[in-house]
């Protein structure tokens, strides 16, 4: 066989394989859609479940959520952030570097479910946390580090020497310069890494399973020390654990869940092609 | 005055950037110690022998026995079906896209690879479990469609964004001049690609399968819903099994604070963090070794 015929097959047999990958997801999309747009009504979005959550809406799983994932984020970011300062901008070539990159390469590959078992140890029993918004929303923080972490250091290190050479040499002290010069010229970069994370803890089932989510709970929050519905949580429940549900609910329940990931995801997109287009140097 | 009082405040702000930069060590170490701590407590109740080389996990019955060998061999079992079916396809999607794909198809599959990416697994295994599932059970005339193979599937697609992703960084971080020198030599795009880019490029490649599996054996909420869960060695790939994974999980709420079974769970997690502490390990060094 001539090599051209050779190069002709095995181009097209990989293309044929790219759509294996490519097909599938277009079909998850296009299930859910087809199946949940239905549910998608105020009344869904905006009121409590009813009959043993077969009729109603999913309100307290969707504040859940909301309020598990914006805690998070809020305890992640900062820590993450000087984290990443400390690597990118005071760090020696040394073997606690090593140590540290190591850590965080495996803290991002720990099983979301030993995160859970971590939480409940940790936080829910010997902090005396309980099972709570606030034990769920630290241990999805941890979760979260190592992502924060490697892009926010990417954008730090995105950052000019110039710029920093120059604030060093009119004599601002090094912490000033990071503060003044560095992270606000990193600042697109590190926003987009945080409501990437958010998108993926949003999702997240396995470490709230023990530190924050309740099967049923029938009213709104009133603080972070409760434990809430959470939307991936209840999608398990309401898929595994309760007989003759309605599918309009299950397949609702699941296309916003994917809606809010897919919403912080594309946020992220617009966000870049803006700040590619201000940020020039 | 106003300098000492700068100076005191950066210096303190550096220590604080110090204790942060440390932080993924310590929590690291924390993880580890919480598991060991909890899981020691279980091998004073139940012998380490019976622990991993036990073949029945009956947690309720009396005497409860503890024998995780069906739930590591229901991992291994799943993660290897799924690396078998991800691999090949992962580095060739990866290869056509860094290869092959016109800029416009290469965007539209790199983004539709960071769609699968971002998708929850609980959606993933509940659009398992109710399309799947039942096509599996039909297309292979089985008893039920929960099974080790239907779980492999999914993560075999749930391990491709890893897979994808990094292999094609691996990829395309071949120098130039390597696939130039083929080109002039008279070598096809094709030649090139398989006899000098592929090769070039493989620690990266293994890198990223390293991770994928990883991904794999840690997932939970897809293989708890669509294995099946029965605690047995399976004799075909169409048997339910039961993972680690799911085990802690599904296992974990009924349980009374602080039992034998409460302990056990923690001692599967220390088990499933030292595996993946390993592969990570190995997909690191394979990493390190494409940046050079």
């Amino acid at each position: 066989m001539s090599p051209r015929i050779t190069q002709k097959i095995a181009f097209s047999l990989l293309f044929l394989v790219s759509l294996v990958v490519f097909i599938p997801v277009l079909f998850i999309i296009g299930i859910l859609v087809s199946k949940g747009a239905a549910a998608l009504t105020w009344e869904f979005i905006f009121s409590m479940p009813k009959d043993g959550m077969r009729g109603g809406g999913i309100l307290p799983a969707i504040v859940g959520t909301l309020l598990i994932v914006l805690c998070s984020i809020s305890i992640a970011l900062p820590v993450g952030i000087l984290a990443a300062v400390y690597l990118n901008e005071y760090a020696k070539d040394n073997l606690l570097t090593r140590i540290i990159q190591l850590s965080i390469v495996n803290l991002a590959g720990v099983p979301s479910i030993i995160y859970g078992l971590f939480g409940l140890a940790f936080f829910v029993i010997m902090l005396n946390l309980g099972v709570s918004v606030i034990a769920g929303a630290l241990t999805l923080a941890i979760m979260e580090l190592p992502s924060i972490i490697t892009t926010t250091r990417n954008s730090l290190n995105n950052v000019p020497a110039s710029f920093r050479e120059v604030s060093l040499s009119l004599g601002v002290s090094r912490w000033q310069t990071i503060r003044r010069v560095v992270l606000p010229n990193a600042l697109p970069g590190i926003m987009t890494g945080a409501i990437l994370s958010i998108a993926r803890i949003a999702g997240e089932t396995a470490p709230i399973l023990f530190t924050a989510a309740a099967f049923y709970v029938p009213h709104l929050p009133h603080s972070l020390s409760e434990q809430v519905m959470a939307l991936p949580y209840h999608l398990y429940v309401i898929s595994t654990q309760i007989p003759n549900m309605p599918e309009k609910i299950t397949y609702g329940t699941a296309l916003i869940l994917v809606l809010l990931v897919l919403i912080l995801s594309f946020t992220v997109i617009i966000l870049r092609i803006f700040f590619r287009k201000r940020y020039k140097w | 005055m106003k300098k000492i009082f700068t100076f005191i405040k950066d210096f303190l702000i550096e220590r604080i950037i110090f204790l942060c930069g440390i932080l993924a060590i310590i929590f690291v170490f924390l993880i580890f110690l919480f598991l060991l701590n909890q899981g020691i407590s279980f091998f004073g109740a139940y012998s380490l022998w019976d622990f991993l080389g036990g073949k029945f996990w009956y947690p309720a019955s009396d005497p409860p026995q503890f024998g995780i060998l069906s739930l590591v061999i229901g991992s291994l079992f799943v993660t290897i079906q799924a690396a078998l079916i991800s691999i090949p396809l992962g580095v060739m999607t990866a290869l056509f896209i860094a290869e092959i794909a016109p800029p416009v198809i290469k965007d539209i599959l790199k983004s539709v690879v960071e769609l699968l990416a971002a998708i929850p697994s609980v959606v993933i295994g509940f659009i398992g479990m109710i399309t799947l599932v039942p096509l599996v059970r039909k297309l292979f005339n089985i008893p039920t469609g929960l099974s080790s193979f239907s779980g492999a599937l999914m993560l075999a697609f749930m391990a491709m964004p890893t897979i994808v992703s990094i292999s094609e960084d691996a990829i395309r971080s071949v120098p130039w001049s390597y696939k130039e020198g083929a080109i002039a030599l008279g070598a096809t795009r094709w030649q090139t690609m398989y006899r000098i880019i592929l090769p070039a490029s493989l620690p990266g490649i293994m890198g990223a399968v390293m991770l994928g599996m990883g991904r794999v054996i840690g997932e939970t909420m897809a293989v708890m819903m669509i294995t099946g869960n029965a605690a047995h060695i399976p004799s075909s790939v169409f048997d339910p099994v039961r993972t680690m994974t799911a085990t802690i999980a599904a296992e974990m709420g009924e349980t009374v604070k602080g039992s034998t079974h409460y302990h056990s769970l923690f001692a599967i997690g220390l088990v499933l963090f030292i595996i993946t502490f390993i592969i990570n390990f190995i997909a690191d060094t394979f990493m390190r070794k494409t940046r050079r």
